[in-house]
């Protein structure tokens, strides 16, 4: 298959995850879809290391990797932090924040 | 069958993502998503990079959706509203996902990288797999590696803060008596306290109203 597939298929993919950050409400699936949008950014990634033969852009992916992880274990922490002040699970209502 | 591969792991990646994005029930989302983070390590396999594979099943699939299965098993689900904010929200969002998708193709598929048109150069047998990228991480680059360690340190620090409880604020004060209740406890026992500074005139005196102080 030509590198220029897998680039297609990673935009298409940020899209998606784009599409579901602006529709969903719950902050869960807020992250999951932050999480669709890196993926398709590692696969990015990946590709065009594939394209140029440097593996230079695979070690890129492992540290968008890492730096999900941390996204991920801050996000939910909040979340629990939420869970546990009885406030709403909704992004819409959690709008004290904002400016 | 390498075009048969990567049609089936573009169908089960792309399945996935919609599966995350419709999926009212934020469980089956966690689970799409791990369908998604599957078939992207075919992809990757595709493109010969084994360990960057292999890391996306063992740490992406594997432990951090089992930290989202948890968080979703402890919060609950939590209903969505439909109120919208912007309205119309809700049919714009998917007109501004094609739009950004047509942006992105046209402005990849359009750039002078002819390279994108081949399957890349013919690389070695070891092309991605540990070996050469331990290599490189450990090598050329070493400071990022320790930079992304030190991220994660934080970022444990930060979820141990975040996810805490709250002191009221009459626990203000015991907050401190805790600690030198712990002092006087474990006295000079455990090696991670022998540091401090003892108080012999407060230690036996003080009452052990940890736990009361803490719930």
């Amino acid at each position: 298959m030509n590198i220029a597939w897998y680039i297609v298929l990673s935009s298409l993919l940020f899209a998606i995850g784009a599409v579901g950050i602006l529709v969903r409400r719950s902050p869960i699936v807020i992250l999951l879809c932050l999480e669709l949008m890196l993926n398709a950014g590692n696969l990015a990634l990946v590709a065009f290391s594939r394209e140029v033969g440097n593996q230079q852009g695979q070690i890129f992916a492992l540290v968008v990797m890492v730096v999900a992880a941390c996204e991920v274990v801050v996000g939910l922490g909040i979340l629990v932090a939420i869970f546990r002040r009885k406030l709403p699970m909704n992004v819409d209502d959690l709008r004290e924040l904002r400016g | 069958m390498e075009a048969v591969l990567f049609f089936i792991g573009a169908i089960g990646a792309i399945g996935g993502a919609i599966g995350v994005v419709v999926s009212r029930n934020p469980f089956y989302s966690v689970l799409a998503l791990i369908a998604h983070l599957f078939s992207l390590a075919v992809l990757f396999l595709l493109l010969t990079s084994a360990f960057v594979a292999a890391a996306q099943v063992v740490v992406y699939a594997g432990a951090v959706m089992v930290l989202y299965v948890f968080v979703v098993a402890y919060v609950g689900e939590g209903g969505e509203s439909a109120w919208e904010p912007i309205p119309g929200q809700r049919f714009l969002a998917p007109l501004l996902g094609v739009a950004l998708f047509v942006e992105l193709s046209v402005a990849v598929l359009s750039s002078a990288l002819k390279a994108l048109e081949t399957h890349g150069p013919s690389v070695g047998a070891g092309f991605g797999n540990p070996a050469a990228i331990g290599n490189l991480l450990l090598e050329k680059f070493l400071l990022p590696f320790e930079a992304t360690s030190i991220l994660l340190l934080i970022a444990a620090v930060g979820a141990i803060v975040l996810a805490n409880k709250q002191k009221s604020k009459e626990d203000a004060g015991s907050a401190a008596l805790t600690q030198r209740n712990r002092e006087a406890g474990d006295g000079g026992a455990s090696p991670g306290h022998s540091a401090a500074v003892p108080r012999p005139e407060e230690g036996p005196a003080a009452p052990a109203p940890t736990q009361g102080a803490r719930a």
